[in-house]
């Protein structure tokens, strides 16, 4: 048994692609060297190293035995002889076997189990650079080995055994490289055992983990909480320090979310915040250092900031001058996107697009409007141009602040919400309309032009756009009809179902057949298929609901068979007595039943009560019945079953368990 | 405490040790040390080149008539080529910074991914902002394509911030403070070049004249490059540098345009196009000709 330690030294690695990266590698490692065992691989990570390490791998592999097919007895002589040379081995020692076409030869052979230190040897080198990654690059010259930034060392060893390999002229070893400025200027001589013990005595803490404890250690109850952040400096630093810096009060007139963000996306610093919740003048910045005992560094950065609140404080004013309901003409000038022309001509469409869907919902059109009309105005303020991230915030803002009123101040805020899954949607109605106006007019004119998302291509974002359509729909229960709204891009229906359906398993965890069901249904308002999915979530483990499904998707087959798809109603004097006319006297009684209430879950329980008599009515009656006048009449009863009671599901949808029709 | 031209010449000296031509400013209106010739063609094709220069880099909607502490019409960018890049090529870079008085171990660095990418050049590269306390004080890129061309060799591009640097060691607010050689600021030297380029730039350009002037330089590239693709021999002597200024005046006019607010949304990615026509037409002719040189 033996343990294995690979270091990939590389300049610095962006901290958003390493844990992607370590994942890939470990699955990589684990796929090439199954065969060796081992019963732990880890990862860790630095900017400027990628770590693997594996515990417990066996020195050689298991041979294994395999069978190479030969050819048929009845082939002949010549065909046998060949075989066997082709296995380095004669005729007479090949065995025989025996399939459907007849005799035939095989031979055993044994496949030598090769050593871990050749596999590793032999296979690092492709994995490495097969790990994946975003964006790469080539630094040896044209045509040479591409990966995320210049490789420059590589450590690799299995126990005190070097693993001999090379990438792009870099030969692995067993010298690592320690903290650029505060550790040893020279390579460092490292052993499995000793390997982060080195690194830490030269200001590289390895373990990621190590790292965040650290900086959180130092953090304090009062710094805002904020894991993404903190999980960036965690792969910007080998040394994590955090250090304290203030500010002057007096910037802190200017909105909350205007100072945060040129702390936590410029800056890359915590906010501090008081009991109250309003920020404090402090931030927290994380250095890559071991202190800082002159306060130099503090120093700077508070320099740096005051730098960028000065020139967000001179944008605030700047703006002010004029206001927003001034700007919507100079939104000619800002493109949209090349072949749909400028923020001007969008505002216009979502305008209607916005009235549409507020007349749609009684909202207050006035409002709508707008906020509508100013939406994109912040996109030639220079607060927006200087801090993107801000848009929608700041048309918020400085609408509030030139009284245009809260209602419109907050849907202009919320407008560009939600931007993830996981993002709240906007706080009111008018927000929300404003939201998905913008939205469905981004996926209506680029469809409209063909730019349509492919695979894992969809560089305008599109299937956020849909998500957050979606999303909203289903959350603030909109009685909004999609379809009214995307009539005449056809090519948009089919791309908003999928998200409908995503959002269905993935945010509420409904099964994708419960899924399906109701979709195959249609759809009007997204909270009507919520409510059918929750009822077919709920009546599902009920006893009669799953085989009543499997029958319907009897009844699916039969119809298809006898390529029904359009039929009268049966006609009840030709209904055999029995099982037949009960099932029409049931189906009878429970289509009224369903009529009388509009809660889907009793609906579902009626329908489900069905199950004995559709059993009944399988079990005893042949529905090809000789006579076609009957037959003809038993496929009208069981179209009428299928269609009436389709409209809540597609129940055939529904994937049953045990035996099924 | 040293003078901002102390610190050029530091830096000069400094990669003058290490192999570099020290080049003057090249003499037209650049945007960025990147599109003076000494990089963008240097970088094409298998030679070796090192060149360290200052350029003053002129961005017209940057100009904020000498009223903001830390944004100009016109910075001085030093540029560093190192084709190929040697493994060493961060240690080299930060030793620059030692060389100018900045003591690392008190300060924090930081190496922050940011790709490069210039369209109406046609390149396109790897890298990071360097940071120091917090302050971009560096631009740091891989070359990994220039004029549509997939670079032979890649070379490393350090691009310094004099202003920024200078106003970080002379522990100054504004970079019109900096004191440029003793007895002279930063605004003795270059605030009325600011002023009255803001002025010129956004308010009295006249936007006529300038797109006359646009297409007369993109015409005669355009001749020129027409000229050169003809040519079945004697490339040696075409003047392909002469072409390449006439592109780099239309990609100046180009700026001047767009900061008096007269591209509309239209034209834009149009012009843009026009002008990236230009720099690629260059560079495939340059790469042509140093090929039979």
């Amino acid at each position: 048994m033996a343990n294995f330690l690979l270091e990939i030294g590389a300049e610095e690695i962006p901290d958003w692609m390493i844990e992607p990266a370590l994942a890939d590698l470990h699955k990589r490692f684990a796929d090439a060297f199954a065969a060796f065992g081992g019963s732990a691989i880890t990862t860790d990570a630095t900017p400027r190293r990628l770590v693997l390490q594996a515990k417990d791998l066996i020195a050689q592999a298991p041979d294994v035995e395999a069978v190479a097919p030969g050819p048929y007895l009845s082939a002949g002589a010549k065909a046998a002889e060949g075989f066997a040379k082709k296995q380095n081995t004669t005729v007479d020692q090949l065995a025989k076997t025996t399939d459907a076409k007849g005799e035939r030869y095989i031979f055993h052979q044994l496949v030598k189990g090769q050593a871990a230190a050749h596999a590793l040897a032999e296979k690092l080198p492709e994995i490495i650079i097969s790990i994946h990654f975003p964006k790469t690059m080539y630094w040896t010259g044209k045509g040479g080995v591409k990966f995320i930034r210049p490789i420059r060392w590589i450590v690799a060893l299995l126990d005190d055994q070097l693993i001999p390999f090379e990438i792009a002229g870099v030969k692995s070893g067993n010298t690592t490289r320690g903290h650029r400025i505060l550790g040893s200027k020279t390579p460092l001589l490292v052993g499995i055992n000793n390997y982060a013990s080195v690194l830490e005595d030269n200001f590289v803490i390895v373990s990621t983990e190590e790292r965040k404890e650290r900086i959180e250690k130092a953090l304090g109850p009062d710094v805002q909480k904020d894991e993404d952040l903190l999980k960036t400096l965690v792969y910007l630093t080998e040394f994590p320090t955090p250090i304290r810096g203030s500010f002057d009060k007096s910037y802190l007139e200017l909105p909350k979310e205007i100072l945060s963000t040129v702390m936590r996306h410029h800056q890359r610093y915590f906010s501090v915040v008081n009991a109250d919740g309003s920020l404090a003048p402090e931030f927290v910045a994380v250095t890559n250092t071991a202190g800082d005992p002159d306060g130099l560094i503090s120093q700077g950065n508070e320099k740096v900031l005051r730098a960028r609140f000065n020139d967000a404080r001179f944008f605030w004013q700047v703006d002010q001058q004029k206001k927003l309901s001034a700007r919507v003409t100079d939104l000619e000038k800002v493109t949209f996107q090349a072949k749909l022309g400028s923020y001007k001509d969008k505002t216009e469409r979502v305008r209607v697009l916005a009235n549409e869907i507020a007349k749609a919902l009684n909202a207050d059109q006035k409002t709508v409007d707008q906020a509508a009309l100013l939406a994109k105005t912040d996109l030639t303020t220079d607060m927006v141009k200087e801090f993107t991230e801000l848009q929608g915030v700041v048309g918020g803002l400085y609408a509030k602040a030139q009284g245009e009123g809260d209602a419109v101040a907050t849907a202009i805020y919320d407008h560009y919400q939600p931007v993830s899954m996981d993002a709240p949607i906007p706080r009111t109605l008018e927000g929300q309309i404003v939201s998905i106006a913008d939205k469905l007019d981004t996926l209506r004119e680029c469809f409209r032009v063909d730019m349509i998302p492919t695979g894992s291509k969809d560089p305008f974002a599109l299937r956020r756009a849909a998500q957050g359509v979606v999303k909203i729909l289903f959350e603030a229960k909109l009685p909004l009809d999609l379809k009214n709204h995307i009539a005449d891009v056809p090519a948009l229906l089919p791309f908003m179902q999928e998200r409908i359906e995503f959002y269905l398993k993935d945010a509420r965890g409904y099964a994708y057949d419960e899924v399906n069901a109701v979709m195959a249904a249609g759809f009007t308002t997204l909270q009507n298929l919520a409510e059918r999915v929750d009822a077919i979530h709920t009546v599902r483990p009920t006893d009669n609901f799953e085989p009543l499904a499997a029958s319907f998707k009897r009844i699916k087959n039969i119809l298809k068979q006898a390529q029904l798809t359009t039929a009268n109603p049966p006609k009840p004097e030709l209904l055999v007595p029995g099982p037949e006319q009960e099932l029409y006297q049931a189906f009878l009684k429970v289509r009224t039943a369903t009529q009388a209430t509009s809660v889907y879950r009793e609906k579902l329980v009626q329908i489900a009560s069905l199950r004995p008599q559709v059993d009944l009515f399988f079990d005893k009656i042949l529905v090809n019945d000789p006579d076609p006048a009957i037959r003809e009449n038993r496929l009208a009863l069981l179209h009428s079953l299928l269609t009436e009671f389709s409209t809540i599901a597609g129940f055939s949808e529904i994937v049953t368990q045990g035996p099924s029709a | 405490m040293d003078s901002f031209q102390d610190t050029i010449f530091k830096l000069k000296h400094y990669w003058a040790d290490r192999g570099a031509i020290i080049q003057e400013p090249y003499d037209l209106e650049v945007g960025a040390g990147t599109m003076a010739p000494e990089t963008f063609l240097r970088v094409l094709g298998p030679k070796p080149y090192k060149v360290a220069y200052v350029q003053p880099s002129r961005r017209p909607a940057d100009g904020r008539y000498g009223e903001n502490p830390n944004r100009l019409y016109k910075h001085q960018q030093l540029q560093v080529i190192l084709k190929p890049t040697p493994d060493d090529v961060l240690e080299q870079y930060l030793g620059s910074l030692e060389a100018i008085g900045i003591d690392l171990k008190k300060h924090d660095i930081k190496f922050e991914e940011d790709n490069w990418e210039a369209p109406t050049l046609g390149a396109w590269g790897i890298g990071w902002q360097v940071m120091l306390d917090g302050l971009e004080i560096t631009q740091f890129t891989y070359f990994q394509q220039c004029g549509g061309i997939d670079l032979d060799l890649v070379p490393a591009e350090i691009t310094y911030g004099l202003e920024r640097i200078v106003a970080f060691l002379q522990n100054v607010n504004s970079v019109y403070d900096i004191e440029w050689a003793p007895g002279f600021k930063y605004s003795d030297v270059r605030l009325a070049d600011e002023q009255q380029f803001s002025v010129y730039n956004f308010e009295m350009a006249d936007v006529d004249m300038l797109w006359e002037e646009f297409k007369l330089h993109e015409k005669e590239c355009q001749r020129l490059l027409d000229l050169f693709r003809a040519k079945k021999t004697g490339f040696e002597r075409f003047p392909v540098l002469p072409a390449y200024d006439q592109a780099l005046k239309c990609s100046n006019l180009f700026n001047l345009l767009d900061s008096r607010g007269a591209i509309s949304v239209t034209e834009r990615v149009g012009v843009i196009g026009r002008v990236r026509k230009l720099a690629v037409g260059v560079a495939d002719a340059w790469a042509k000709q140093q090929a039979v040189a």
